[in-house]
């Protein structure tokens, strides 16, 4: 019963997301810009929250997975894109991410059976350096723009692709996670001894958790690459990562939800900050540092429950 | 049941296991006792797979499992409740209990020995839903105990069950662990500091020092021996 009704809650936001995308013409394209980071922030974050959050593997590489994803997408399309008349461009954008989506995911499985074994601050300086490996490599290869960038990309992108993509991968995670094979990502994470001692294979796990953060942060990039239609390897520096990795801390590590929100607040606030000109970014860092000070396990962490939240404003703690 | 030959392992440059030898005869309780450091967690972790062997063998029934990963030693059905308890902290009781049968598929099965841990350990069925890292350090030995017998295993080893739990708590969980014993006929391998408690309720008793096995026998007769009575009974 469950299952059937999250995945009418999938079908329902999917609807959605064609519906608004009816009308996205209307809405202010400053806005509109906005809202379609915000789609794929949530999708970076959710996904590295798997990695980081679920799995307990620090990964600082998401900026590589989203950078092959997005230029393997921009390359399928504007290929294609080129060669063919308009019926079948609504076939073009879906090929074209899950082909990005599954080198990202390929490169996930080749990066992530060496570097595995690897724990903590280890995995993340390895996981870093691969992100920019990527992007050297990229700035220096010709047919994909090197440096310049990559242009003319065919802008496919709209709200309905990048909301549905959000709905499935919140749908999937969540579906992943509460499953009892899910639940051997926090296994690993709370004691990768005991889990291993429980007979569940660790390596297996982590891996998969890699390739599958790594598909849907490709998935990411081509959405990104189809909306703003130029790229280029600086937007996809280490810079690109520790935001993302950013948002999975402050959400909570491990918490879709509390991700979720991380991501929609964290893409806002500079927005919302740009009034205040040249104190932007020393409010927003300012604010991390408040939330990483007040609450270390994130806003919404492993000891969030709502029901105790809700408690806690009802009944204020006695004093003693 | 459970037959291991020279075993020896290293970590690195040091030999933490020179050559040890031991057998746990089927439905018996078997005790190997030591001082810290003597090598009792390795050769346990030998055994389920978390450690690589460096020499020797160790049969399971009449299976070489020596070196085999510990999933597949798991399945082969032996189970173990770690050291220092290891509790998935963030899932509850009863989730921790799940991944204890994790390798296994049938669900009716599964609810009978949640069942059976919830009876033997009532105390966990009122925590049920708690988180495990909320528990204190005796119902997570508990939990531990019972997360590896939801595996169903041929044979249960237990390090160290009585490290760092209230004493009064620790006269319980020894009494559930013959209660184990005799109500499934559970083979258990038992790994203790404390000699005193683990001889009384073990059949048989290695031994080890350094490495080595220094003496085996009955675990009556070798809570006779003048050595041992000294060493590790803490008589003079």
């Amino acid at each position: 019963m469950k299952t059937y009704s999250s995945k009418l809650y999938l079908f329902v936001a999917i609807l959605t997301s064609l519906l608004v995308s009816f009308f996205q013409d209307e809405i202010n394209p400053y806005y509109f810009q906005i809202i379609i980071y915000i789609g794929i922030n949530i999708i970076l974050a959710t996904s590295l929250n798997l990695i980081n959050g679920f799995a307990g593997q620090f990964s600082l590489g998401h900026a590589g997975f989203m950078s092959l994803g997005a230029y393997t997408a921009s390359l399928v399309s504007s290929t294609l894109h080129a060669s063919s008349g308009n019926p079948v461009d609504i076939l073009i954008l879906p090929l074209a991410l899950l082909l990005g989506g599954a080198v990202a995911a390929l490169a996930g499985l080749l990066v992530g059976i060496p570097t595995l074994r690897l724990k903590g601050d280890y995995l993340a300086i390895t996981t870093l350096g691969f992100g920019e490996i990527i992007r050297v490599v990229i700035q220096n290869l010709n047919f994909l723009g090197g440096a310049r960038g990559f242009t003319g990309i065919p802008k496919l992108a709209n709200f309905f692709w990048v909301f549905s993509v959000v709905s499935i991968v919140v749908f999937a995670i969540s579906n992943l996670i509460n499953s009892t094979y899910g639940k051997g990502f926090l296994a690993v994470r709370d004691d990768e001894i005991a889990a291993q001692a429980m007979g569940i294979n660790t390596t297996k796990y982590k891996v998969i958790a890699f390739i599958t953060g790594a598909f849907f942060a490709g998935i990411a990039g081509g959405l990104y690459a189809h909306f703003i239609s130029y790229i280029n390897p600086q937007q996809f520096s280490f810079i690109k990562s520790i935001e993302i990795v950013v948002m999975v801390i402050i959400g909570g590590m491990g918490s879709t939800v509390g991700v979720i929100i991380a991501a929609i607040v964290l893409t806002i606030l500079p927005e919302a900050l740009r009034g205040i000109a040249e104190y932007r970014m020393v409010i927003y860092s300012l604010m991390l540092v408040v939330i990483m000070i007040s609450r270390p396990q994130g806003l919404f962490g492993k000891s969030f429950r709502l029901k105790e939240l809700v408690a806690k404003f009802r009944r204020p703690p006695m004093s003693a | 049941m459970l037959r291991v030959q020279n075993l020896q392992v290293r970590y690195g440059a040091i030999a933490a296991v020179k050559g040890i030898s031991l057998t746990i005869e089927r439905g018996t309780i078997a005790t190997l006792l030591g001082t810290n450091g003597a090598g009792k967690t390795t050769t346990l972790r030998t055994i389920s797979g978390l450690i690589k062997a460096a020499g020797g063998t160790i049969h399971f029934g009449d299976r070489d499992i020596t070196n085999k990963p510990c999933h597949e030693i798991v399945a082969m059905g032996i189970a173990q409740a770690p050291e220092g308890r290891m509790i998935f902290s963030n899932l509850t009781v009863k989730e921790n209990l799940r991944m204890g049968a994790y390798l296994r598929k049938d669900r009716a099965e599964i609810q009978r020995d949640l069942d059976f841990a919830f009876s033997i350990f009532p105390r966990l069925k009122e925590r049920m839903k708690q988180p495990g890292g909320t528990l204190s350090g005796g119902e997570q030995q508990m939990l531990a105990i019972s997360r590896a017998l939801m595996a169903r295993p041929g044979l249960l080893m237990l390090d160290e069950p009585s490290l760092g739990i209230a004493p009064i708590l620790v006269k319980t969980i020894f009494d559930k662990i013959v209660e184990i014993n005799r109500e499934l006929g559970m083979t258990i391998l038992l790994v203790e500091q404390n000699a005193h408690l683990a001889l009384q309720i073990a059949h048989y008793a290695y031994v080890i020092e350094t490495g080595q096995m220094v003496i085996e026998g009955k675990a009556s007769e070798i809570a006779k021996n003048e050595d041992v009575r000294k060493a590790y009974l803490g008589e003079t």
